[in-house]
C-alpha cells in the first residue's frame, strides 16, 4: 500500500462540519480558560457556520439531498448526515441566530456572568449549538437523541448562569422536563427499532408501511410526539419555557429562544412527515387534529398570559409560546401553503423574537430593568434600541411590511384553502392580543417620562445586532425568495416524505 | 475515617489495583468487554476512594482540580482529534481506514484505540470534578 497525500476539501464534508466545528469550538473556548479568548474563538465558530449551512444550501439546491457516511460506514448501518432543503434551511436560521447573538453579547455576558464562568458560558453555548445543528443534520433516529442530549444539557447550564437565583430553579425544571422529553422519545425509537430493525430514518420511511401490528407503531408515535412537544413548549407541555427564558443570562435567553424549540419543531415535521408519512401514520391517528387543537390554544393563552406578565422577558417568553402555536398550526393544516406558514414562521419568528430578546439585553444592560414599569422613558434616552424593539415588535403583531406578516398570510391561506375560518379568527384575535402586550412596552418606554437620569450607554455591539435583525424583519417583510420560497420548497419535500 | 487503620490500609493496598485493573479495561476493550468509559469510571472510583479515605485534600494533591478541569475538555480533543484526521487522510469524519497510510485494519485499530483514550480521559475527570464539586460544598 503506497503512502499517499490526500487534499481536503470543505465542500464534501460540509455536513460533519456543521457539528464538528462548534464541536473543537466549545473544547478550545474550555482550555483556555479565559473569557476573551473563549468569546473570540465563539465568534469565529459563529462566522464559520453560517458559510458552511449556505454552502450546503446551495449544495441541496444544485444536485438534491447530501449524504455523508459519518465514520465511513454507508447507511443504513452507519451514522448517516442527510441534508435535505428543510434542514438546510433551518441549519441557516441556526447558525446565523448564533452568529448575531456571538457577535453582540460579549460585553453584556461580562456583564452577567461571573468572571470565573465566562470561558465555561461560551463552551456550553458552543456545546449547545453543536447539539442543534447536529440535530438538524443527522439521518438518525438515535443519533437525534444523543445531540438533543447535548444541546439540552448545555441549555440547562446556559440558563443555570443566570445572575437571578431563581435561574438556579429554572434551570432545574428544565432540566426535569426536557429529561421526560428526551427519555419520551427515546422509548419511541426504541418501538420503532424493535419493529422495524433500523434507526436510519430514510430505511424506517421505507419498512414501516410493511409493520403488520400497528399498536406498536401508534404507541412509539405517541411517546415521539409527546417526547418532542416536551421539547418544543406545545402548550400544555410548555411550562418550563417561561422562567427559563426569563432567568438565563440575556444573551443565552436570545438565542435559545429563537432556536432551540425550532429545532424541536423541525424533529417534530421531520418525523410527521418524511417518516410517518402522509399518507399512511397521518390519517390514521388523530395527531393533526390534536395539533390543531393544541396550537390554537396555545396561540390564545400564551398571549393572553403575555398581556399579563410584569417581567418584560417572561412576557416575550409567553408571547413565544403563542408563536410556537402559529408554527404548529401550520404543520396541522397538512397542506403545502399551511407548511410554508409554519416553516416560514420558524424563520422569522427566529429573526423576530431574536431582536426583542437582544434589544431587552441592552435594555438590561443599560438600566437594570427586567419589569416593564421600570422601562419607562426609554424611547427617549434609548432610541436606536427601543426603536429595534418596536420594529421587532410590529413583526411580532404581523404588521404588513414586516417578515411576521408573510409567514401569518399563508397561514391564514392554508386555512382559507381548508374553509377553516375558525383558525382565520383565531389567528387574528391571537395577534390584536400581540399589540396589546407589546402595546404595552411601547406605551411605558415612549409615553411616560423617564424615571431617572441618562442611563448607562448600551454596547454598541448589542444593540448594533438588535438593529441588524429588526431590519432583517423589514427586509424579509418584503423579499420573501428566501424566507417563504425556500420554505415552500422544503414543505414540498417533507410532503413528499422519504418513502416515495 | 483517617484514622481508621483498617480502611487505610486496605485502600492503600487496593487503589494501585484498582487504577491497574481500570487500564486491563481500557487496554482489553478491543478483544473483551471494556473501553474508555468503564475505565473511565473505574480509574475515577480508585481517586474518590483515595479521596473518602485520606481526604479530599490529600485527593486534589494528587490530582488536582486544575489539571481535572483541563482533562475534560482534553479528552473531547483527543476524540474530535482523531476524527479530523480522518478529513486529511481522504476520509470522512472518524473514520479511520487511512490513519496508518492506507493500511486499513492498523488504521481502524488505532482509530478506535485513540478515540478510546480520549473517553477514558474525559469520563475519568468528569466524574472527579463531580465529586470535587459536592465535597468540596461548604468549604469556602
Amino acid at each position: 500500500m503506497s503512502v499517499e497525500h490526500h487534499a481536503f476539501h470543505v465542500t464534501e464534508h460540509l455536513p460533519a462540519l456543521a457539528a464538528v466545528v462548534p464541536l473543537v469550538g466549545a473544547v478550545l473556548a474550555a482550555l483556555v480558560r479565559n473569557g476573551t479568548i473563549a468569546w473570540l474563538v465563539s465568534l469565529a465558530v459563529g462566522l464559520a457556520l453560517p458559510v458552511i449551512s449556505i454552502l450546503m444550501l446551495w449544495e441541496v439546491q444544485a444536485s438534491g439531498p447530501i449524504s455523508y457516511a459519518l465514520g465511513g460506514w454507508a447507511p443504513p448501518v452507519g451514522i448517516e448526515f442527510r441534508v435535505d432543503l428543510a434542514n438546510a434551511y433551518l441549519a441557516i436560521l441556526v447558525s446565523v441566530m448564533a452568529g448575531v447573538v456571538l457577535a453582540g453579547s460579549p460585553r453584556s455576558i461580562d456583564d452577567e456572568v461571573n468572571p470565573e464562568n465566562r470561558a465555561w458560558y461560551y463552551a456550553a453555548f458552543l456545546l449547545c449549538l453543536c447539539g442543534l445543528m447536529g440535530m438538524i443534520v443527522t439521518g438518525d433516529a438515535f443519533n437525534v437523541f444523543v445531540f438533543m442530549e447535548v444541546s439540552s444539557l448545555a441549555t440547562y447550564i446556559l440558563i443555570a448562569m443566570g445572575r437571578d437565583r431563581r435561574a438556579l430553579v429554572a434551570a432545574y425544571q428544565y432540566l426535569i422536563i426536557g429529561t421526560v422529553g428526551a427519555t419520551f422519545y427515546v422509548i419511541g425509537v426504541g418501538l420503532l427499532l424493535a419493529m422495524t430493525g433500523t434507526l436510519n430514518l430514510v430505511d424506517l420511511a421505507q419498512r414501516l408501511p410493511q409493520i403488520e401490528a400497528t399498536r406498536p407503531l401508534f404507541t412509539a408515535v405517541a411517546f415521539i410526539i409527546v417526547g418532542l412537544g416536551l421539547k418544543l413548549a406545545l402548550f400544555p407541555m410548555h411550562l418550563w419555557l417561561p422562567n427559563a427564558y426569563a432567568y438565563a443570562p440575556s444573551s443565552a435567553s436570545a438565542f435559545v429562544a429563537s432556536t432551540a424549540t425550532k429545532v424541536a419543531v423541525y424533529l417534530l415535521l421531520r418525523f410527521t412527515f418524511s417518516v410517518y408519512g402522509v399518507d399512511f401514520v397521518l390519517p390514521e391517528t388523530p395527531a393533526a387534529t390534536l395539533f390543531m387543537i393544541l396550537a390554537s390554544v396555545a396561540m390564545i393563552s400564551g398571549s393572553l398570559s403575555a398581556i399579563f406578565q410584569t417581567n418584560v422577558k417572561r412576557m416575550l417568553a409567553y408571547s413565544s409560546v403563542s408563536q410556537i402555536g402559529y408554527i404548529i398550526l401550520g404543520i396541522a393544516m397538512i397542506s403545502e401553503t399551511g407548511l410554508t406558514g409554519g416553516i416560514s414562521h420558524m424563520f422569522n419568528h427566529a429573526l423576530i423574537k431574536g431582536a426583542l430578546f437582544i434589544a431587552v439585553a441592552a435594555v438590561i444592560f443599560a438600566t437594570g430593568a427586567v419589569r416593564i414599569d421600570d422601562m419607562a422613558g426609554l424611547g427617549r434616552t434609548m432610541p436606536v434600541t427601543m426603536g429595534a424593539f418596536v420594529i421587532a415588535g410590529l413583526g411580532l403583531i404581523g404588521v404588513p411590511g414586516t417578515a411576521g406578516f408573510i409567514s401569518k398570510w399563508y397561514l391564514i391561506q392554508g386555512a382559507a384553502e381548508q374553509g377553516m375560518w375558525w383558525i382565520v379568527a383565531v389567528i387574528v384575535v391571537s395577534s390584536l392580543m400581540a399589540v396589546f402586550y407589546i402595546g404595552r412596552v411601547v406605551e411605558v418606554a415612549w409615553f411616560r417620562a423617564p424615571l431617572s437620569d441618562a442611563p448607562r450607554r448600551a454596547p454598541p455591539e448589542l444593540v448594533l445586532a438588535a438593529v441588524a435583525l429588526a431590519v432583517a424583519v423589514v427586509i424579509f417583510g418584503f423579499f420573501t425568495e428566501f424566507s417563504a420560497g425556500v420554505a415552500s420548497d422544503a414543505a414540498r419535500v417533507l410532503l413528499e416524505g422519504y418513502a416515495r | 475515617m483517617r484514622l481508621d487503620t483498617i480502611l487505610r490500609i486496605v485502600a492503600k493496598i487496593f487503589i494501585p489495583f484498582i487504577l491497574m485493573f481500570g487500564l486491563y479495561v481500557q487496554l482489553h476493550g478491543d478483544f473483551g468487554p471494556g473501553g474508555g468509559f468503564q475505565a473511565g469510571v473505574i480509574v475515577a472510583a480508585g481517586i474518590i476512594l483515595y479521596g473518602i479515605i485520606y481526604g479530599i485534600n490529600a485527593a486534589q494533591r494528587a490530582v488536582p482540580p486544575g489539571l481535572v478541569e483541563a482533562m475534560m475538555p482534553l479528552g473531547v480533543a483527543i476524540f474530535a482529534g482523531v476524527g479530523i484526521a480522518g478529513f486529511f487522510t481522504g476520509r470522512n469524519y472518524l473514520d479511520y481506514s487511512n490513519l496508518m497510510h492506507g493500511d486499513m485494519v492498523h488504521g481502524q485499530h488505532w482509530g478506535v484505540f485513540l478515540v478510546e483514550i480520549g473517553v477514558l480521559v474525559t469520563v475519568s475527570s468528569t466524574m472527579l470534578a463531580i465529586f470535587y464539586a459536592f465535597a468540596g460544598r461548604g468549604r469556602e
